[in-house]
């Protein structure tokens, strides 16, 4: 799996508006690691300022967003919950909106869209608090209010917006796109995805005993309301981090958990690095096809829709989940 | 090692006004069954809740080998008490070996994984409990009885020494009932303490261990079973007459209700 990311990575540093000549490309490669090979220098600037920090984004993307969907519906104990359960996408995309109605530039953006995630999520986590009932479906519906009221703001800017301009960058985000991102926005998101993606990796034997449940978890002498705060805050830093950068991307979250169970099974210790490697791979597919297949830029959520529904329908009759 | 559970005087109430039940007394040493009676609704499974430290007293407090409860950790508690559901709401179709091995989780640290040592003591768990023929099954789809026995499977994988059952019994067959009945006396014989709790008055007689009663006026009875189960508890008990009657040819006194 790793050797067909390798290889797809590569496929798609090929693929492009420019040139498709792998050659070229992977003379400008070699010749970074010092080869004394013939380059082409825009192929090079491409590939380097353009391409590359693109893929890499995506390959990130998609790792992110996988991980903490198999996380999510793990914890809450339902295979049928994407990473954005506790509202991170709805008050990312009011975060971006704000942004856009404000004017500011692109980094605001992406900095107001992961302050806005992750406030929705903190805002979810309260309620259960408030409310004096910390158990998971609490939480869940705490998720459905805070999402449902934060779409209705979200309405409220989209209502307010100049339709032209803002409004129309405000869909777009909402579509999810990469076309814009630069290096350092990778730099900026890189130690969230390590840090938490190896706390996920290092408690997928914990995340496991928490899918039995609380009860079942407590007789195990786990520390429910810890582990679960761990999980739930690195899962949500990893969603938020991903959205800001890229806006909503719909159904990888959802869809590829459900791929790494069919083939590993739903031990987390094994399908938590799967899911990391198949949603990588998939968002590279997803993303190279939506700047290739046509001369402008797909919404992401358009291409992972039409892959990911039908996807979804034949995994579920494969897996033959219980609906019950 | 040798276990011993101590309770004294354990009261319980969910809101603080009104008490589920009070004044709750007894002892479990290794080696022994209580067997908790009671009618529905009457706190049995909060009582055996209150012992894995999963719910708090408001009243009295309990003793693990002369240690306070409240004083240990729940990752302490699980070393010792193990704990089997009445049901298990499988939620993902794990593999029963990896849910046996879970047990093994209070023995480990919060990054550790289970090891080769933890996954044979599960192995080993499963082939006490005769289903080691399930190991690479999903837990998902296996029987209600082979689930029963599946989630004490995992409690010895726990090592606690200790095991409380609610309603063991509760969704199987007669067959299923007899054989996990069955199983408890083995685990006692190896000196396991067990308590559980039943609705069926029968398997007090057929386990001939201790009894506990909370009665419909709340009032706790304990000790042996020859001593307690009398007709007129047990008809008290579940408001119906019932019969204490001796049987030719299988040695024991069972308990059923005359003709309707």
């Amino acid at each position: 799996m790793s050797v067909l990311l390798f290889f797809g990575v590569f496929l798609s540093l090929s693929l492009g508006r420019y040139s498709n000549d792998p050659s070229k490309v992977l003379n400008v490669l070699l010749a970074r690691f010092g080869a004394n090979v013939n380059v082409d220098p825009t192929m090079e600037s491409i590939v380097f300022n353009v391409r590359l920090p693109r893929i890499l984004a995506s390959v990130m993307i998609g790792a992110m967003l996988s991980l903490s969907g198999a996380v999510y519906q793990s914890v809450f104990r339902n295979p049928l919950v994407s990473p954005d359960l506790l509202g991170v996408s709805s008050g990312a995309a009011v975060g971006a909106a704000a942004a856009i109605l404000l004017g500011a530039g692109l980094v605001t953006r992406q900095l107001f869209a992961f302050i806005g995630g992750m406030t929705a999520v903190l805002i979810t986590s309260l309620v259960p608090r408030i409310l004096r009932n910390r158990s998971n479906m609490m939480l869940v519906l705490s998720g459905i209010i805070v999402g449902g009221f934060l779409s209705s703001v979200l309405a409220i800017m989209k209502f307010v917006a100049e339709e032209q301009t803002e409004l129309s960058s405000i869909v777009f985000w909402q579509m999810g796109s990469l076309s814009s991102i630069l290096g350092r926005e990778l730099l900026a998101i890189l130690p969230v995805f390590l840090i938490c993606s190896s706390l996920l990796l290092m408690l997928s034997w914990r995340i496991n005993i928490l899918a039995f449940g609380d009860l079942e978890a407590r007789t195990l002498g786990v520390n429910v309301r810890q582990v679960r705060g761990i999980v739930i805050v690195c899962a949500s830093l990893l969603t938020a981090s991903a959205v800001s950068i890229s806006g909503t991307i719909g159904w990888i979250g959802l869809v590829v958990p459900h791929l790494g169970r069919l083939i590993v099974g739903s031990d987390n210790t094994r399908t938590m690095p799967l899911a990391i490697l198949i949603g990588s791979l998939f968002m590279l597919l997803i993303d190279t096809l939506a700047r290739t297949v046509s001369s402008v830029e797909i919404p992401l959520s358009i291409l992972t829709g039409f892959v990911g529904a039908p996807l979804y329908a034949f995994l579920l009759y494969k897996q033959k989940t219980r609906l019950d | 090692m040798p276990v011993q559970m101590r309770l004294e005087d354990i009261g319980f109430s969910y809101n603080g006004t009104r008490q589920i039940f009070s004044d709750i007394s007894f002892e479990v040493n290794s080696g022994e069954i209580v067997c908790l009676l009671g009618p529905n609704g009457i706190g049995k499974t909060t009582l055996l809740t209150c012992m894995a430290k999963l719910r708090e007293p408001n009243q009295g407090r309990i003793l693990i080998n002369g240690e306070d409860m409240n004083g240990l950790s729940t990752k302490d508690v699980a070393r010792v008490i193990g704990y089997v559901p009445q049901t298990l709401m499988p939620s993902f179709d794990f593999t029963v070996l990896d849910y046996v091995v879970t047990g093994s989780a209070p023995w480990l640290g919060i990054f550790e994984k289970p090891k080769a040592e933890h996954y044979d003591r599960a192995e080993q768990a499963l082939i006490q409990m005769e289903i080691d023929h399930l190991r690479d099954k999903a837990y998902t789809r296996i029987s209600t009885g082979e689930l029963q026995q599946v989630s004490i499977a995992r409690a010895i994988a726990q090592q606690s020494r200790l095991i409380l059952m609610d309603e063991p019994t509760a969704h199987l067959d007669h067959g299923n009932q007899i054989k996990v009945l069955r199983l408890v006396k083995n685990l006692a014989a190896e000196g396991y303490g067990i308590v559980l709790t039943t609705h069926n008055p029968d398997q007090v007689l057929l386990l001939e261990g201790l009894v506990a009663v909370i009665d419909r006026q709340a009032q706790f009875h304990f000790g042996d079973w020859q001593d307690i189960l009398t007709e007129k508890l047990l008809s008290d008990l579940y408001g119906v007459e019932m019969r204490l009657i001796k049987v030719d040819g299988i040695e024991r006194k069972v308990c059923v209700a005359p003709k309707l």
